[in-house]
């Protein structure tokens, strides 16, 4: 009980707030655009693989789509404290566990139909679009969204300002982003760089997503780690960031 | 008869924040029924109560029940039996007013056509129909707070908490609220829990609990109250009213409260005074009255008003 309420309330108000969805999609499109055609000749992949930049990014540039739209809609859970809306919520006799849940659901399902739009260009290059591939990329990026999504409520639970927020998360996402393979891949960084990739709950995320967009082979090609090894990694990422967020919410307030 | 338990029981209740104690060993309880009153000066700790009673927060110590059920082991079962107004605004301003009743049914696992029709039911005895389908960003302060009330009472709890619902409200819309309140309260068993700073809403209470830093100090009927103040309020209009209190402080030992250009003290016997500030102060003063206390009056005369939450520490 109340998932279902707090869910569907996040979701009016994502699609009354266009605006914001422009945001969360053109950046990355404008990253992805000018930083692939631009890099574009800098770029060689690694092994024997026939690839151009623009698609390389791709898988990078639509996780920094979910990014970008699960952390702001995760921010979310700030403004309904500071507008008082969120004190109603606590008073209702539904767990936190349930509001978490809920908000958790809500921001990755804006996150994946943003990705939608966002995964448009996909049709141009993937030359074997199948259902069966859509669904592949669908749940890893399902995957991806309810773990950024978590990650963001559980540090966004106990900050009062967005600003605040914002900086944390530039600070934590971005690096982590950077060092995802999302640019370039594990096998041709240099030593030191891939050892903090290989920490990198978000470098597994990616991956699995490149075995999604690519296919096992190629993509593992890529990476350099196991397909279910990478999604593996990437569903406990989802699952620790959903347990620290029910544990943040749980904590009594001050 | 059937012994009922009490709306509220608390006992040795207190509170710590960090550093600073905002309830300090409170114990009362408060009537199924009843109107009653939370009062104080800011930093005295009604809201602190509210929180705690409301489930927001857990107490440092002491317990809280809500008609016997222990607030701090159960709070579901507690937050099922009581509507809360806080004292901002918590509808979303988004969603329209009948997405949020919608929204905070749900909260309280109301659904389906049951929860439409109560809906309806609600908005039309709320007189909020038209607006409906309005989104709440649209609306009158007056008007949100009604939401808000209709909002908070749609699962028809038997106990409403009221954290200074009227705040920012102009005076029509004050009464509108009040009007609905008293309806409500009226049409089923209602009882409410209010803290307030304004006199006139005291005044309405069954019960008043006064609260001074942290401890509460007083727990009457507003009639009780004032009588118990056993004097008269003696009050004059001057031009210069601060240095005519100033004067009479330092002269008579009393506490002379002064607000624009109106100072008053509390007397045994205020028609005697009358004569005499006339014959003292003469054409200096503009007018004087005697009169009974008012809520205000007591207010002032046992909170120590001018004493700041600082010093509380």
């Amino acid at each position: 009980m109340g998932v279902w309420p707090i869910w569907r309330r996040d979701f009016i108000r994502f699609y009354r707030q266009p605006n914001r969805v422009g945001g969360a999609l053109g950046a990355p499109l404008l990253l992805w655009l000018f930083i692939g055609a631009g890099f574009g000749d800098a770029f060689s992949p690694p092994a024997d693989i026939e690839m151009g930049y623009l698609e390389y990014f791709f898988p990078g540039f639509i996780a920094l789509v979910v990014l970008f739209t699960s952390i702001f809609s995760a921010m979310s859970i700030i403004e309904d404290r500071r507008e008082g809306f969120l004190q109603s919520v606590l008073a209702a006799p539904v767990s936190r566990a349930a509001i978490v849940t809920g908000k958790a659901l809500s921001a990755s399902s804006q996150a994946l139909a943003q990705s939608l739009i966002a995964l448009i260009p996909a049709f141009f290059f993937l030359d074997d679009f199948s259902a069966a591939k859509a669904g592949y990329i669908l749940a890893a990026l399902a995957a991806l969204s309810f773990g950024l999504s978590a990650f963001g409520l559980a540090m966004a639970w106990r900050m009062d300002s967005t600003q605040a927020y914002h900086s944390v998360m530039n600070l934590i996402l971005m690096p982590m982003w950077l060092l995802s393979g999302a640019m370039f891949p594990l096998t041709t960084a240099p030593e030191w760089m891939s050892w903090l990739m290989r920490f990198n709950p978000l470098f597994y995320a990616v991956a699995a997503l490149r075995s999604s967009f690519y296919g096992v082979e190629e993509a593992e090609a890529l990476t350099g780690v196991s397909t279910v090894w990478a999604a593996g990694v990437a569903i406990a990422f989802g699952l620790v960031g959903f347990a620290a967020a029910v544990w943040a919410a749980q904590r009594p307030e001050a | 008869m059937t012994q009922k338990p009490p709306a509220i029981e608390v006992e040795e209740l207190s509170f710590q924040y960090d550093d600073r104690p905002a309830l300090r060993g409170v114990a009362f309880s408060a009537e199924q029924g009843a109107m009653f009153g939370i009062v104080g000066p800011n930093g005295s700790g009604k809201s602190t109560l509210l929180r705690i009673l409301a489930t927001l927060l857990r107490p440092s110590n002491g317990t809280a029940r809500v008609f016997g059920i222990d607030a701090q082991s159960r709070p579901r079962a507690v937050r099922k039996t009581m509507g809360v107004v806080f004292q901002g605004s918590s509808l979303d301003d988004k969603l329209t007013v009948r997405e949020n009743m919608q929204f905070r049914g749900r909260l309280y696992g109301m659904r389906g056509s049951k929860l439409a029709s109560k809906i309806d039911a609600s908005l039309e005895s709320g007189g909020l129909m038209e607006r409906a389908d309005d989104r709440v960003e649209t609306l009158s302060g007056g008007m949100r707070r009604r939401v808000e009330l209709s909002a908070a009472l749609l699962h028809e709890p038997p106990l409403l908490l009221l954290d200074e619902p009227t705040t920012g409200l102009d005076p029509s819309a004050r009464h509108a609220f009040w009007e609905e309140t008293a309806r409500q309260k009226k049409d089923r068993e209602l009882t409410v829990i209010l803290t307030t700073h304004l006199m006139d809403e005291a005044e309405r209470c069954d019960s008043l609990a006064l609260f001074h830093l942290g401890e509460l100090i007083a727990l009457e009927s507003p009639d009780e109250m004032k009588r118990k103040m056993g004097c008269d309020v003696v009050s004059m209009r001057a031009a210069n009213a601060s240095a005519l209190a100033e004067e009479l402080s330092a002269r008579f030992g009393m506490r002379c409260f002064c607000s624009g250009n109106e100072a008053r003290f509390n007397a045994p016997n205020g028609r005697e005074w009358v004569g005499r500030l006339l014959e003292m102060f003469g054409e200096r003063i503009d007018s004087v009255a005697v009169s009974k206390p008012s809520i205000e009056d007591v207010f002032l005369a046992r909170t120590d008003y001018a004493a700041q939450p600082e010093d509380a520490a």
